[in-house]
């Protein structure tokens, strides 16, 4: 859509842009929370030592850490008893298949039984706050209200068929649940489990490159740098420096990848020159391991001005905190203070994770504010939510081709359109989990992913929970198979990657 | 406090208070369209002994269908997945990976052999051998005939799996099927939308746990009480519908007073979904509610056969169609223009296919009348 408004030079109106900032905040919101309590934290936390665990004690330190209203003894008592009752009913369903009981499991069993509790209420929340995303949107997920050129949802405070003073005040209410649930419970949870797992952050760094679009535009016009989370790009580590970014910069090759190019695996593409012809070489299912030494991946080796680049939560902060965003600095350098890590622990497994929990929190504070700027807006009369001067294709140029950044939650995220004769000619979708899953490039480089893994310390090989921290702490998209090596080629673990 | 028996007493562990549980029974029978009379045997099935056991695979996808089922309301997803199955298997939410989550799987197709549900999200590619979806080592052909082959039933939630959905749009370059022509001769239920609502899949676990019998199908496999009717049928919108009064461009006061969007392309005429009376996200809306056409998400071959998105559909009869359907209906695969209500300017940009699968459909709704 942003890639189609730029290729026609589309100007979206305010509204619009206001709403797409809604629905976007509310999406990080929900996303984040649910990688943080469904996706990952039982990576850390062992529902089982929940059992041993004293609910009087457990409310003790749930109320050290927060206010939270929900944190007596008898609440976590009735949470123990259901956990007991799946666990004698052996059936276990979901936590059928998790490494209980695993050496590196390090909470005590109070702090166990705090996350198990907040893993249920977290279910319920992130369902609550969504509705959001379905007023403004149609539903959730897949919404549908996003036109190019603007939105679908209409605005009339004199309808009860469009966002009215009744709208407002539901996203009112939801933006304080937001922030009451982030600050009282996320972020608390966080920082009680990061203070027993501090190793992590020396381990699982990764590459040293780091690339955010941009998000919630102040602007209406696709690929403007005037974002509330600001563009930019991290070259090799230096935090004294921000680079703009160029999006010309940004290339692909299928060196090691399962497509062909007409001129040349290990030549790297722009997007707008991108092709897509599949060319699977691998083994013929079933097969246990890939060959890493020839192609074996879907995903194009995606690289920055040549280098390898991680996109996503760390990636906005890191560039928040350099460009100068001073809640971002002061949510960033309070984390570390109470975790007592200096700077350098954001390029890490850990690291990951709590710039994750620091974003949430700075966009739950912001949501009132874009609210507000919606009934501003309303207030002034203006009601436009679309820009229809290129609605009809009979008014497109005969040839147009245009990009549009976007930075999900998940991180860096770029569509290239190419539009001859008014219809799609090519179209290209680099996303944020092929810039982190990208397999090697023509120079044998390594992607996030397999770089982070090196000299990850394996307790136990046959149930290497460690590697799942590390991964699961890129909140990765897709469900597939990956086969890990170590740098000798000896394979240590297949992993399959939620 | 004691082995947890039933469903109902896991609820009751939960905090779920007996009056709520009956308020959730009788959300339940008013989902699935049923009389007051059926509120008791939901509550009898849902105090069960056992949980039924559940496995949901993920092919090529998006996962959508997945944060579908974490939306649930009705009830919600923590009860779903604590109380109501047993989901042994979801590569997205269980806790598991690697060899530990493929030993839960296979541990449910040999010892549940014939008595699990299989969720399957996602289409199923076909060509060069399967290889475009490979999981463990394994063809998504290979896996959906070992676990569908020995469900009890494969629900196929959303449209991917039921027939291919998107991934399966012109020039389909994987050959992405659904999962019934990929394990030939299985029960299957279809339950298409992209995603399917929550509600729905929800409430045909909770139709087979309550009367032992599958939910009544529809000739694509979709359970009448989310499929039964179309949008159009029960649209908010209607009477502006059999008024002529359109939204014309967006954001006009047609628009922002809630007018028909035929004009802009609705195809809720021709698409079999309960949108409008379930809605979405505990209600809070749908596309049309939200200002936007329906795209016939939940159709076979929505993206070719229903689009262009913003293309107006054609044939459709004004006020007074339910007299001339058939008239309508015979027209159309005459391949002439029918005869519509005067608001309704039809032009001819969309294929014949569209307008045959409109026909065909609406005999099919007349006949069941």
């Amino acid at each position: 859509m942003r890639a189609v408004e730029n290729a026609l030079g589309i100007v979206i109106p305010d509204n619009a842009r206001i709403i797409r900032n809604l629905i976007n905040a509310i999406q990080y919101i929900q996303d984040h929370v649910i990688h943080f309590y469904h996706l990952h934290a039982l990576d850390w936390v062992d529902v089982t030592s929940a059992l041993k665990a004293d609910p009087t004690k457990t409310a003790t330190l749930a109320q050290s850490i927060s206010d939270w209203y929900n944190s007596s003894p008898t609440y976590f008592k009735a949470i123990q008893n259901k956990v007991k009752a799946i666990v004698e009913s052996g059936q276990l369903g979901l936590f059928t298949s998790g490494y209980w009981g695993h050496p590196a499991y390090k909470l005590p069993p109070e702090a166990n039984l705090m996350a198990v509790a907040h893993y249920l209420e977290a279910l319920d929340f992130q369902r609550d706050i969504i509705r959001m995303h379905a007023l403004l949107g149609a539903k959730n997920p897949h919404p549908q209200t996003y036109l190019v050129g603007g939105m679908s949802i209409p605005i009339d405070p004199n309808s009860q068929n469009a966002i009215n003073a009744g709208s407002i005040a539901l996203m009112n209410d939801i933006a304080k649940k937001s922030l009451d649930f982030v600050s009282k419970v996320y972020i608390p949870d966080l920082l009680a489990i990061a203070s027993f797992y501090k190793e992590w952050a020396k381990i699982g760094s990764g590459v040293r490159n780091y690339l955010t679009y941009g998000e919630f535009q102040n602007d209406n016009i696709s690929n403007t740098t005037n974002c509330w989370l600001p563009p930019g790009f991290i070259r090799n580590r230096d935090l004294t420096k921000v680079e703009p970014v160029d999006h010309t910069k940004v290339t692909e090759d299928v060196m090691r990848s399962w497509y062909k190019y007409s001129d040349g695996d290990g030549k790297a593409k722009h997007p707008y020159e991108g092709e897509t012809i599949p060319n699977y070489t691998g083994p013929r299912p079933p097969y246990e391991f890939l060959n890493t030494e020839q192609k074996y991946s879907w995903v194009k080796a995606i690289r920055y001005d040549g280098l390898s680049t991680e996109v996503g939560p760390l990636s906005r902060m890191l560039v928040a905190y350099v460009s100068g965003h001073s809640r971002a600095r002061e949510v960033i350098d309070m984390v570390l203070k109470k975790l007592g890590l200096g700077i350098d622990a954001l390029f890490s497994t850990l690291g990951r994770t709590a710039a994750r929990g620091i974003e949430t929190l700075l966009i739950a504070e912001m949501l009132p504010t874009w609210i507000e700027e919606l009934a501003t807006k309303i207030k002034s009369g203006d009601l436009r939510i679309h820009n229809g001067e290129m609605w009809n294709p009979d008014k497109w140029p005969k040839e147009a081709r245009g990009y549009g950044f976007h930075d999900a939650p998940r991180g860096a995220l770029c569509h290239w359109i190419v539009i001859k004769d008014k219809t799609v000619a090519n179209y290209q979708c680099v996303v944020p989990g092929g810039w982190n899953s990208s397999p090697r490039d023509a120079n044998g480089v390594r992607g996030p992913y397999e770089e982070a893994l090196l000299n990850t310390p394996i307790t136990d090989p046959n149930r290497p929970i460690e590697i799942l921290r590390t991964i699961h702490s890129f909140d990765p998209c897709m469900a597939c198979a990956i086969h890990l090596f170590d740098p000798d080629g000896k394979q240590l673990v297949s992993v399959k990657v939620k | 406090m004691g082995t947890k028996d039933t469903i109902y007493e896991g609820l009751f562990n939960y905090g779920i208070t007996r009056r709520d549980f009956m308020k959730f029974c009788t959300t339940m029978s008013a989902t699935l369209a049923l009389s007051s009379t059926s509120i008791p045997k939901i509550a009898e099935a849902l105090q069960q002994k056992k949980k039924p056991y559940a496995v949901w695979l993920h092919f090529q996808e998006c996962t959508g269908d997945t944060e579908s089922l974490l939306r649930a309301t009705k009830p919600s997803i923590a009860q779903i997945v604590l109380d109501i199955i047993s989901l042994e298997y979801h590569e997205t939410i269980m806790a598991g990976s690697g060899h530990s989550a493929e030993k839960a799987l296979h541990d449910v197709v040999k010892n549940q052999k014939g008595k699990y549900f299989a969720l399957v999200e996602g289409s199923i590619p076909t060509k060069d051998g399967g290889i475009y979806c490979v999981i463990a080592g394994k063809t998504a052909v290979e896996i959906a005939k070992e676990v569908c082959g020995n469900a009890l039933v494969t629900i196929n939630v959303g449209s991917c799996s039921c027939w291919g959905g998107i991934g399966s749009a012109k020039p389909n370059p994987t050959g992405a099927t659904g999962t019934a022509s990929v394990v030939p001769g299985i029960k299957y239920i279809n339950l298409p939308g992209c995603p399917a609502n929550a509600e729905n899949i929800t409430a045909t676990i909770v139709h087979y746990l309550t009367f032992g019998t599958l939910p009544a199908l529809d000739r694509y496999n979709r359970p009448l009480f989310a499929y039964g009717k179309r949008i159009h049928d029960n649209c908010e919108r209607r009477p502006h519908f059999d008024a002529g009064q359109f939204v014309r461009k967006w954001g006009d006061e047609g628009h922002r007073l809630g007018w028909c969007l035929y004009e802009m392309g609705c195809k809720g005429p021709m698409a079999y979904q309960n949108c409008p009376t379930v809605k979405w996200n505990d209600g809070i809306s749908y596309p049309i509610q939200s200002g936007h056409p329906c795209f016939a998400c939940a159709s076979n071959d929505s993206w070719d056969v229903f689009g262009p998105i913003y293309n107006r559909a054609p044939h459709v009869p004004g006020a007074s169609y339910q007299a001339t359907a058939d008239k309508i209906g015979a027209a159309v695969v005459a391949g002439t223009a029918a005869a519509v209500a005067t608001h309704a300017v039809i032009r001819t940009f969309l294929g014949y296919k569209q307008k045959e699968r409109f026909s065909k459909e609406k005999n099919e709704a007349d006949k069941m009348k």
